[in-house]
């Protein structure tokens, strides 16, 4: 370990000349960013930016196309889920928060699929290890939304037919179906 | 005897090994789907091929005697680019199942893949399509696509149960296995169609779907389904919602034994494990208040059952008590129940043998008549014949000259019928300790609850009278405790009685004590048993 000390110098040490160098930065910024603020509101020198930060919510960040959001399972044409309940996403969960339960579909050619399908979103830490354990084209994170706070814990249980009913966002598809639909012309994702 | 050379190493052999098995015994391992340790060779599959010094060809290996001085290689290019060769042609027509396939995980095929090939599919035409999701029977369903028609399960129904069941229809890549038209399997034997079939092919209806097979922890046990003693494996889960909620364990499986089961298990004990975790399990010790029973505390319980029992001996002798334990215990639950009745409170009247425990139906392989895992132990510990019959105590306690009656896990109305039923609720005190809500239970006036097989330690003795043992899996459901444990504190409340804190600590008393266990520990038991007796009768 390394210890990094600094000695105050002279002029450091009798601190007025430190703190109004602090104000004058302090408000160099706000007296430029207030002027060209105004100057956006009347339309003039759009080009030149104001406060570097974002005005959220009003102004979003562009998100990227591996953001992982809320999870939501694709549908199948008949808008049924087209997990099959492999339990894959289960099993390589870390923090263990999906759960399913399997049973015999009526169609031999899809025979198992899932009887009841959770995420418990209070435990779940967006990992995305579910999405990409996926062997089939079901289990996605690119809704891109956040998780909502809920006034109980049954809120916070995300359930087979809500998550079936979420969409991708636009630009961010990362499944080859669109929900509900065959297959789609080319990758979404140009793969 | 020949000896010979496999991949640099000698051994030496019986006349008439096949060169697998003498392999196996280097613990050089030497892929196979058809051959399989108890049943007749085929060479179907030509998976086992190896090379053999100065032969033309390959040799299948599960089929070929050793020879003297023969020289084999089981890891050369040549071998290697057969195994391969043969994996590519079995999974040219397998579909990509795994997912959704039970065997998963423990399928030999998807191991053998990744361990011999790896290599992607070159297959670019459309794969035969086979008939998914075939109804076998009540126990059975079959998945063409999956099978490598290997003919184990053929083989197994004829040659270990002797039925004709299961045939190969069709020829070349739509061969396929089925049933005899309008026929389906029946015998108690289909369990072992999973562990035989190499692949996802046959899978059990009681366990298709339930849990993924990586998700199961395993531990050794003693099937209890009958006198037989078949030594198992129960896989359960210790994640609280794998697969349904509220089941923990999910299957059996065998565990080869030589001189019990050899490698099978009936489906009576193999699907005979529901009860551990089915809703009418006792969780927590009951009192009976007017009609309706109250949850009770073990302090609360025990005080009662203690006090009630104390006051009939006090009052009116030891003979005014019958105790009735049933050959489901474990040999130290039955000694800690002799211990507290014929040594702390010197009671006769302690007997097993309700009429008609061993009336079942047994058949020849392995299912015996008597359903009881551990009737030889309950006689070898003498907990018959001391006193009244189960039978004459029933009329006593109908009389009132036995005023209370300690029920361990027996359940008289179920053998004896409406005659103990009218019997036991004249009973002034009846103590039912079990796992499961029964007849006799209902009638109770204490109730305690206790662990089932996979919850706790001890040890069977089978028919044979070979001692073995039961581990504990899983901690017992709710409140119940080990039966051994309740007789230990029961014990307490009642007189001198020794403080056990493990089964273990009751068995060395009972190697003690007992003459066919003198001198044994769990260590000298051992995985496989031992013989400690006669057969009973
Ligand atoms: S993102 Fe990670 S923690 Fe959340 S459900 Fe998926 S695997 Fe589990
Ligand atoms: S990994 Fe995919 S298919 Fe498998 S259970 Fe999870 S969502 Fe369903
Ligand atoms: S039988 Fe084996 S290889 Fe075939 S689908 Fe099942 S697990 Fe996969
Ligand atoms: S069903 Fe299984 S055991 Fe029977 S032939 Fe097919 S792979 Fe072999």
């Amino acid at each position: 370990m390394k210890i990094v000390g600094h000695n105050l110098t002279t002029k450091e040490s009798f601190y007025f000349f430190e703190i109004a160098k602090g104000l004058w930065i302090t408000s160099r910024h706000f007296i430029y960013n207030m002027y060209f603020h105004i100057a956006h509101l009347l339309g003039k020198y759009p080009e030149v930016p104001a406060a570097v930060t974002i005005q959220y919510p009003e102004e979003k960040i562009p998100l990227s196309r591996r953001w992982r959001g809320r999870h939501r399972i694709n549908a199948r044409p008949d808008g049924s889920p087209r997990c099959v309940a492999c339990m894959l996403c289960e099993t390589v969960c870390p923090v263990q928060c999906i759960h399913i339960v399997a049973g015999e579909h009526p169609d031999p050619a899809i025979e198992k699929y899932p009887v009841s399908f959770e995420i418990d979103v209070t435990r779940c830490c967006w990992c995305g290890m579910c999405e990409e354990a996926c062997p089939v084209d079901a289990l996605y994170m690119d809704t891109g939304k956040n998780p909502e706070p809920g006034f109980s814990r049954e809120d916070l249980l995300y359930r087979k037919e809500q998550l079936v009913k979420e969409m991708p966002l636009p630009g961010c598809q990362r499944s080859l179906n669109a929900p509900g639909q065959g297959p789609m012309e080319a990758n979404p994702l140009g793969l | 005897m020949p000896t010979l050379t496999i991949d640099d190493q000698q051994v030496t052999v019986d006349q008439g090994t096949t060169i697998l098995e003498a392999a196996k015994k280097l613990g050089i391992a030497i892929p196979h789907f058809c051959y399989h340790p108890r049943l007749t060779k085929v060479d179907a599959c030509r998976m086992c091929l190896v090379e053999v010094k100065d032969a033309p060809k390959l040799v299948t290996s599960c089929s070929n005697a050793v020879r003297d001085n023969m020289v084999v290689f089981t890891g050369t290019p040549k071998v290697e680019e057969a195994r391969k060769s043969i994996l590519e042609f079995i999974l040219i027509n397998h579909p990509l199942d795994c997912p959704i396939c039970d065997k998963a995980g423990e399928c030999t095929l998807q191991d053998y893949y990744f361990r011999y090939s790896s290599q992607p599919s070159r297959f670019k035409d459309n794969k035969v399509e086979k008939h998914k999701v075939v109804d076998l029977g009540a126990k059975m369903v079959l998945d063409s696509e999956r099978c490598v028609v290997c003919g184990r399960c053929v083989r197994f129904c004829r040659e270990v149960v002797g039925e004709e069941n299961l045939g190969i229809f069709n020829r070349g890549d739509h061969s396929e296995i089925g049933t005899y038209p309008g026929k389906k399997i029946e015998h108690n034997y289909q369990g072992n169609l999973v562990d035989v079939c190499p692949v996802g092919a046959l899978t059990a209806k009681d366990f298709r779907f339930k849990c993924r097979s990586w998700l199961l922890c395993k531990a050794d046990t003693i099937c209890p389904g009958c006198s037989n003693g078949c030594n198992a494996v129960v896989h359960f889960t210790l994640r609280s919602f794998n697969g349904i909620k509220g089941q923990r364990v999910f299957r059996l499986t065998p565990r080869e034994n030589n001189d019990v089961n050899k490698i099978w298990l009936c489906d009576v004990g193999r699907w005979g494990y529901s009860f551990v975790d089915s809703i009418d399990r006792l969780t927590t010790p009951a009192l009976k208040k007017g009609e309706d029973f109250v949850k009770g505390d073990w302090d609360t319980a025990l005080r009662e059952t203690a006090s009630g029992l104390k006051t009939v001996v006090e009052r009116y002798g030891p003979s005014a008590v019958g105790v009735i334990p049933s050959p489901h215990l474990t040999n130290e639950d039955l000694y800690a129940l002799k211990c507290l009745f014929s040594c702390v409170l010197k009671v006769a009247n302690i007997d097993f043998k309700l009429p008609g425990l061993d009336k079942g139906e047994g058949d020849k392989l392995l299912l015996k008549a008597d359903r009881h895992p551990n009737t030889r132990g309950a006689e070898l510990l003498g907990l018959s014949g001391t006193g009244l019959s189960a039978e004459a105590m029933m009329e006593k306690v109908k009389t009132g000259e036995i005023r209370a009656l300690y029920l361990a896990g027996s359940d008289p109305v179920k053998y004896i019928g409406e005659k103990a039923e009218e019997a036991l609720s004249r009973a002034e005190l009846l103590i039912f300790q079990g796992t499961n809500f029964s007849a006799s239970c209902k009638l109770a006036h204490v109730i305690l609850p206790g662990a089932t097989f996979v919850e706790k330690e001890g040890t069977f003795t089978n028919y044979q009278g070979r001692l073995q043992k039961i581990n504990k899996a899983l901690e017992p459901l709710g409140e119940a405790l080990a039966d051994w444990e309740i007789f230990t504190r029961l014990g307490k409340r009642l007189g001198a009685y020794p403080s056990y804190r493990c089964a273990e600590e009751v068995f060395k008393d009972m190697a003690r004590e007992v003459a066919p266990f003198n001198g044994l520990s769990y260590q000298k038991i051992g995985p496989q048993g031992i013989k400690i007796a006669d057969s009973s009768q």
